[in-house]
């Protein structure tokens, strides 16, 4: 067990310099660059020398100028020390202060469409197994629903839901007229900006985990100790119970593997809204060439994918009696 | 008489018809009585012991009664038939290996099994430990999942299962095939006492393997290309075999003592016809050596001798 785990985090911590590394370079293979970007915005002076001088003093300012491994150096001492950097798109706010402000949207997101649409398909799935005429109706409903892209559906929404029947906003995380307070009024208003989005991204996974839920049952229900149970007379609801227990597993590697993909809908779906999570900054962040914001962005999205795997993991390891053994087997 | 089957005719639906499995099977098991049933691939020995217990699609029953303790068995009703299921008729499966739900200690599976069977798991519990002292396996094995047992312990733990609730007709299909030859003693051994206990009160041992049945069984029933041959008590199948088939089979066994090198061990000459459209008359006809016009009639399986019934116009003729 001790050795099991020890490993994982191994793995998971190499997985994280890899991904940091490459969140790092990514950036900075894009043409143009960051300070320039920022002195057009504020078009501080016309004098070519003066531009110069300003832009040597920024470049020094977010060591810019030195040579590239000692970028990289500095980058993760300052990593080590929970400073980020300073962003140059909304500078000079810090980097962790501007993620502060985002990450509450993320996670309020996030957390109920990825958990809601695992539940709600897999026992859909499970369901629908059972009904030959649900099945053929629910099946290729589901195909389209998992290949459909996710902004493309939040457009879709958007569009029918906000403009054409005019029952939720479309943009936004809350009314330009009011503030964030714990009010009622406020909450509400939350709750009605936060359902397209919500539903766009709920609607795309809970297609996909119906029909791998559907496809694992008809599997178990086939399996060998489901005709064992069947000849000994027990009733169905015994083997569909077994069955799904049995169905559910590769669903929970499922949703560790899917995460990372289920967290890129979501950001694209935060553009589509203009929902001020994460996605929407990583936008901005690009398009003004915000190194730092970049970075940041990247390494909250790198630490979720990678601690809800480990969580994932911690998870198997109580559902799967197979993986216990596995692991007595290897220390011994 | 324990079990009793009159004319019982199963068929498999397939996209190009009917494939006929199993035809007019008439014969009886008396009270402890161990029958074998051999035969080689393919001849419906599997779809008769299945069809006395899981006739599920694409098996599809076409005529004929079972009895079982003088009940008539329902088994082309499957939901009434669960009645019988475990508490009748009992099956250990081909498959024990992987007969057992992976991710449940055997323990827990077991009372589940009874509870929805509305069996008192307590009750039984004492019993279900005696017998797994029976075939030597700890009472650990009910904190264990399945993947902890090796393939001749899961076989066992199936078997104590199978034949817990002390069913009247106990199928064992295929039980030994899997094993090494030591391990298939052993489980051969068990089923006999667990005849002997009275726990199962007659059997049906499926099995293409006609040593082992030399070993357990008490009759044997040979089954040929979906009808049966010939079914008589064991020492009468080994010594002397009166359906040309089994005569045949019988003699392309190997024996002890005989070195191969100098003679050729036989087998039967041609294929097994097959059941989609089988052929009219004696369907072993066209490999018969002994085959004449008469054998263009099916034959009727009569007893010949005392408990020996047989399925050939030769055999009739010889007795006429």
């Amino acid at each position: 067990m001790r050795r099991y785990l020890t490993r994982k985090i191994l793995i998971y911590l190499l997985t994280f310099f890899l991904a940091v590394t490459i969140d790092w370079l990514i950036p900075r293979f894009m043409p143009g660059d960051p300070i320039r970007n920022m002195l057009a915005r504020v078009s501080v002076a016309s004098n070519a020398s003066a531009i110069q001088m300003m832009y040597d003093y920024y470049a020094r300012l977010f060591g810019l100028d030195l040579p590239l491994w000692q970028q990289y150096l500095n980058f993760w001492k300052a990593l080590f020390q929970g400073n980020l950097g300073i962003s140059t798109y909304l500078f000079p706010t810090p980097v962790i202060e501007v993620l502060k402000r985002a990450v509450p949207y993320d996670v309020f997101l996030l957390v109920p469409s990825i958990l809601l649409a695992w539940y709600a398909g897999n026992n859909f799935g499970a369901f629908a197994a059972r009904s030959k005429r649900l099945d053929n109706f629910v099946l290729p409903l589901s195909y389209v629903l998992t290949a459909t892209p996710y902004m493309w559906l939040g457009i879709l929404l958007a569009w029918f839901f906000g403009i054409v029947l005019g029952l939720f906003p479309i943009a936004g995380a809350y009314s330009f007229s009011l503030r964030p307070t714990w009010s009622w009024t406020f909450l509400l208003d939350l709750l009605h900006h936060w359902f397209l989005p919500f539903a766009s991204l709920f609607i795309i996974d809970f297609g996909g985990w119906a029909i791998g839920m559907r496809n694992m049952i008809i599997y178990e229900l086939e399996a060998e100790y489901s005709r064992y149970l069947t000849a000994l007379g027990a009733p169905q609801h015994l083997i569909r119970r077994y069955a799904f227990n049995n169905a559910i597993l590769p669903q929970i590697t499922g949703l560790a593997l899917k995460l990372g993909v289920i967290v890129a809908g979501a950001l694209v779906t935060e553009v589509v809204f203009s929902y001020p999570g994460i996605g929407y900054l990583l936008l901005a962040a690009i398009q003004n060439q915000d190194y730092f914001l970049i970075q940041g962005c990247f390494l909250f999205i790198i630490l979720g994918v990678l601690i809800a795997n480990f969580v994932i993991d911690l998870v198997y390891i109580v559902v799967d009696p197979r993986t216990r053994r596995g692991m007595v087997g290897e220390s011994a | 008489m324990a079990l009793k089957v009159e004319n019982l005719t199963v068929y498999y639906q397939t996209l190009r018809g009917d494939v006929h499995a199993l035809e007019h099977a008439t014969f009886q098991i008396a009270d402890g009585e161990i029958m074998g049933l051999a035969g080689e691939s393919g001849c419906g020995k599997t779809t008769l012991g299945h069809s006395l217990i899981v006739l599920f699609p694409p098996m599809k029953y076409i005529g004929g009664q079972v009895w079982l303790d003088n009940e008539e068995l329902p088994i082309w009703d499957s939901e009434r038939m669960n009645a019988y299921r475990f508490h009748k008729v009992s099956l250990i499966p081909q498959y024990a290996m992987n007969a057992m739900n992976p991710i449940r200690k055997i323990g827990k599976m077991i009372q589940e099994l009874l509870e929805s069977r509305k069996v008192d798991y307590k009750e039984v519990l004492p019993e279900l430990k005696r017998r797994l002292d029976l075939v030597a396996l700890p009472h650990d094995v009910l904190q264990m999942y399945p993947i902890e047992l090796s393939g001749g312990m899961k076989q066992r733990m199936v078997m104590v299962i199978s034949s817990l609730l002390n069913p009247s007709l106990l199928i064992a299909d295929e039980i030994t095939s899997a094993l090494d030859v030591a391990t298939q003693k052993a489980v051969a051994e068990m089923l006999v006492e667990f005849r002997d206990r009275q726990f199962v009160k007659s059997m049906i041992v499926i099995t293409h393997d006609i040593s082992i049945l030399y070993q357990v069984a008490d009759s044997i029933l040979i089954m040929y290309a979906g009808v049966l041959a010939e079914k008589a008590p064991t020492q009468s199948i080994i010594e002397s075999p009166r359906h040309p088939y089994t005569r045949l089979l019988i003699s392309s066994l190997p024996e002890v003592g005989v070195r191969f090198a100098d003679k050729r061990l036989s087998g039967i000459p041609g294929n097994p016809p097959l059941l989609l459209d089988p052929p009219i008359g004696c369907r072993f006809r066209d490999r018969c050596p002994l085959a004449f016009e008469r054998c263009l009639e099916e034959p009727p399986f009569i007893e010949v001798a005392k408990d020996h019934y047989v399925a050939c116009w030769r055999e009739f003729e010889n007795h006429a």
